[in-house]
């Protein structure tokens, strides 16, 4: 095969000047290093255009004061400042996406693991259950969103009428002491959905063999799954977990679609959107939610990867 | 539904629009960049960045553009990008690669751009069609440099809205003053209904009344300094403002955050709200007889050394970038499009607008129509509403959180006006 990148690629660079390595460097040949350096070269060129060029300038941006058109102005630490202390919406958010994580982390997660689990018995009717179950996942949140208004709507919606209060309504998504909830009523219902699939995956694809032999040394149902069978899901629940701070960080659809993320529903990444997408827009303001944004979610990664890299260790 | 727009559709907008605006550009970066604004007559070549996405308003301005390419032997084309996507991408739009003329708004939002140099100066358009349009016009198309940017289409009157049987029903009259407003409410209270119609989950619509509020009682002036941050807004003449607010708060429909305009404006139509402050597109709610039952009289007076003259009317109209590849053209279109003709043209189809040229054909007008017309014409200062008059940035960021704030708690202003005016110190000053 002769490979058409060959001509293009930049000289082979096996030098003579590294005589230890030498028996190295002989088994690639010099198309071989071409097609290499092209194969690494593109990623690494889209890597550092795409993600590393605009990481660094949003936090560039971040401490200046542009409004798109005329000059950028440096501003040092007044944005951050000015967020944490007179723009009120951030602190929302905040509590807002904190809020996201636990319900999706303490109520969402364990909710599909126990419907799967109760599907995993092969219960009559278990596809339709699965499909059920499964369905909010296919529709995108901006849907979900639409669906909630219907529900939730004041003076319109269904939920007054099933709950009887038509006369004296719940504002569930104009009330920003309880929106909130109700938005994460059906985020909750989304994400479990989602989870259930991948618990159903790992449930298939543990052995029988270790509930018999648990059964065998008579433990019970409750002792088998949490000794036994949850142990072995752990590829998936670590899927899971990443999965659950992801949905919670990069949340934004939902809200977006049900009040445009204000009064009780704002989201850091809403905000964000608020401040630089406008005619004359905070681009420096938004970079600096950004690049907040940015740094809770490194927290989150770094203790991920720490983790896994010390677990491999062992 | 118009804001509650999804993510995935802005993009699709944005995208499109991008698309849309490079084309043109590309073919018309061909010719010489120089050969619309030295008077060269061959290039009958216009392209029109329209935010006129909705299908009755896009029709029908089709068919005006249509009227003026058939009559002129022009080639005008319509690049039609959703409304709100527009709006949010203009800074980008006029920088990259904009259309010669396009759709814009007067007020803060027009002169912000003028003065930025992303428009063109169009004083000779106003030579053309100046005669015809009244100061209050005239004075909303200026830059902040004496210059013309603007030519106004149509414009609408806020005010408030009422069905007619309703209140001959009950025998209700037209408040003139605050007081009997409050009276008038606490009748239509004890007979079971909403006095006030009030909707704000959009974040806009609480800045009518606002606006309303402010300009009755410091008056048009205070009114739009305010808005230029010359006043502080933790000045006791605003507070004044949200004091009397509060207290009309009780006969404003409750809920008024979870709740969209057009569902108020259903609530209206269906009698459970007395009246209801909107602009007259709250028209397109209605139909039929229903839509014949529809009246509407000015915001009441607050303070009788003040009155009512300050009416607020936001006017949608044009401009050309500075970038145009086509002034001269672009001027040409413009100029048709300040016209009564092409006014008469496009407000066909429409049922709540005005034309802004004083020659427009009102024979054709609905009567609620007529009397916005009349409304309008009668005004001594026009107003163009909060996020047109003031900064977008801080209309959006700061205004639309404060009212609800203030809708959901009215009870903290001093906490909440001190917070508007330390964030307005700041973006107005950046």
């Amino acid at each position: 095969m002769n490979s058409p990148l060959t001509a293009e690629a930049p000289a082979p660079t096996t030098s003579p000047g590294r005589p230890r390595r030498r028996w190295r460097a002989g088994r690639l040949t010099g198309r071989d290093i071409a097609v290499l350096s092209v194969l690494l070269g593109i990623p690494i060129v889209l890597d550092l255009a795409l993600i590393w060029a605009t990481t660094l300038s949003s936090i560039g941006l971040s401490f200046t004061s542009y409004n798109g058109v005329t000059d950028i102005k440096w501003v040092g630490l007044r944005n951050y400042d000015q967020i944490f202390t007179i723009y009120e919406p951030f602190w929302r958010a905040v509590r807002n996406n904190v809020l996201w994580l636990a319900v999706l982390g303490l109520v969402g997660t364990p909710l599909g693991l126990f419907f799967a689990y109760l599907l995993d018995k092969n219960i009559r009717l278990t596809r339709v259950y699965q499909s059920v179950f499964y369905m909010p996942v296919v529709l995108s949140l901006a849907v979900v969103g639409f669906i909630a208004q219907l529900i939730y709507s004041r003076d319109h919606g269904v939920l007054n009428v099933l709950i009887g209060r038509v006369n004296d309504p719940i504002d569930w998504i104009g009330d920003p002491k309880i929106n909130i909830w109700a938005v994460l009523v059906a985020a909750v219902w989304r994400h479990t959905g989602y989870v259930m699939v991948l618990y159903l995956a790992g449930l298939k694809a543990v052995d029988p063999g270790l509930k018999e032999a648990a059964a065998i040394d008579g433990a019970n149902a409750t002792q088998t799954f949490f000794r036994v069978v949850f142990p072995t899901l752990r590829p998936i629940n670590i899927i899971v977990l990443v999965i659950t701070v992801i949905e919670a960080l990069r949340a934004f659809d939902l809200v977006y679609a049900i009040n445009s993320g204000r009064n009780g529903l704002e989201l850091l990444s809403v905000l964000v959107t608020q401040n630089i997408v406008g005619e004359a827009s905070r681009i420096g303001f938004g970079s600096a939610i950004a690049v907040i944004l940015l740094t809770t979610s490194l927290g989150f990664v770094i203790a991920y990867l720490t983790q896994i890299t010390r677990e491999e260790r062992q | 539904m118009a804001l509650s727009v999804s993510r995935r559709a802005l993009l699709r907008g944005s995208m499109l629009g991008a698309g849309a605006f490079a084309v043109p550009a590309a073919l018309a970066g061909c010719g010489d960049e120089k050969s619309g604004s030295s008077g060269d007559t061959a290039n009958k070549n216009v392209s029109f960045g329209s935010n006129y996405s909705d299908e009755v308003p896009k029709k029908a301005f089709g068919d005006t553009i249509a009227k003026f390419d058939s009559s002129k032997g022009y080639t005008t084309k319509i690049n039609t990008v959703d409304h709100n996507s527009f709006q949010e991408n203009i800074t980008r739009y006029l920088q990259g690669n904009p259309d010669d003329a396009f759709t814009w708004f007067a007020g803060f939002r027009m002169r912000f751009f003028a003065a930025q140099g992303l428009a063109t100066p169009i004083d000779d358009v106003w030579d053309t069609i100046g005669a015809n349009y009244s100061d209050a016009f005239k004075k909303a198309s200026t830059g902040d440099d004496g210059k013309m940017y603007f030519v106004p289409f149509y414009n609408y009157a806020w005010a408030l809205f009422y069905r007619k049987s309703l209140w001959q029903a009950k025998g209700y009259q037209v408040p003139k003053t605050i007081d009997e407003l409050k009276t008038l409410a606490g009748k239509m209270k004890a007979d079971g209904l909403s006095p006030i119609g009030f909707a704000d989950k959009d974040g806009w619509p609480a800045m009518g009344t606002f606006d309303q509020l402010n300009m009755r009682m410091n008056g048009y002036d205070f009114h739009l300094e305010l808005l230029a941050h010359k006043h502080s807004w933790s000045d006791p003449k605003v507070k004044a403002v949200f004091d009397l607010w509060k207290g009309l708060l009780p006969f404003h429909q409750p809920g008024a955050n979870g709740r969209t305009w057009q569902e108020a404006a259903q609530d209206l139509g269906a009698k459970k709200s007395g009246m209801y402050l909107l602009g007259s597109f709250v028209a397109q709610q209605f139909k039929g007889a229903d839509l014949d039952d529809l009246d509407f009289f000015p915001f009441p007076e607050v303070d009788s050394t003040i009155g009512t003259g300050a009416v607020e009317a936001p006017i949608d109209g044009f401009m050309i970038s500075k970038k145009a590849k086509n002034v001269a053209g672009a001027k040409e279109v413009l100029k048709f499009l300040g016209t009564a003709e092409a006014q008469n043209i496009y407000l066909k189809s429409d049922p709540s607008d005005v034309g802004a040229n004083n020659q427009a054909d009102s024979s054709g007008y609905n009567a609620l129509q007529k009397k916005g017309a009349e409304y309008i014409g009668g005004a001594k200062q026009i107003s163009q509403f909060l996020d047109r008059d003031a900064n977008p940035t801080f209309a959006s960021t700061v205004m639309i959180p404060a009212l609800q704030k203030f809708i959901d708690n009215p009870n903290d202003i001093d906490g909440l006006l001190n917070n508007i005016e330390s964030q307005a110190k700041s973006i107005y000053t950046s």
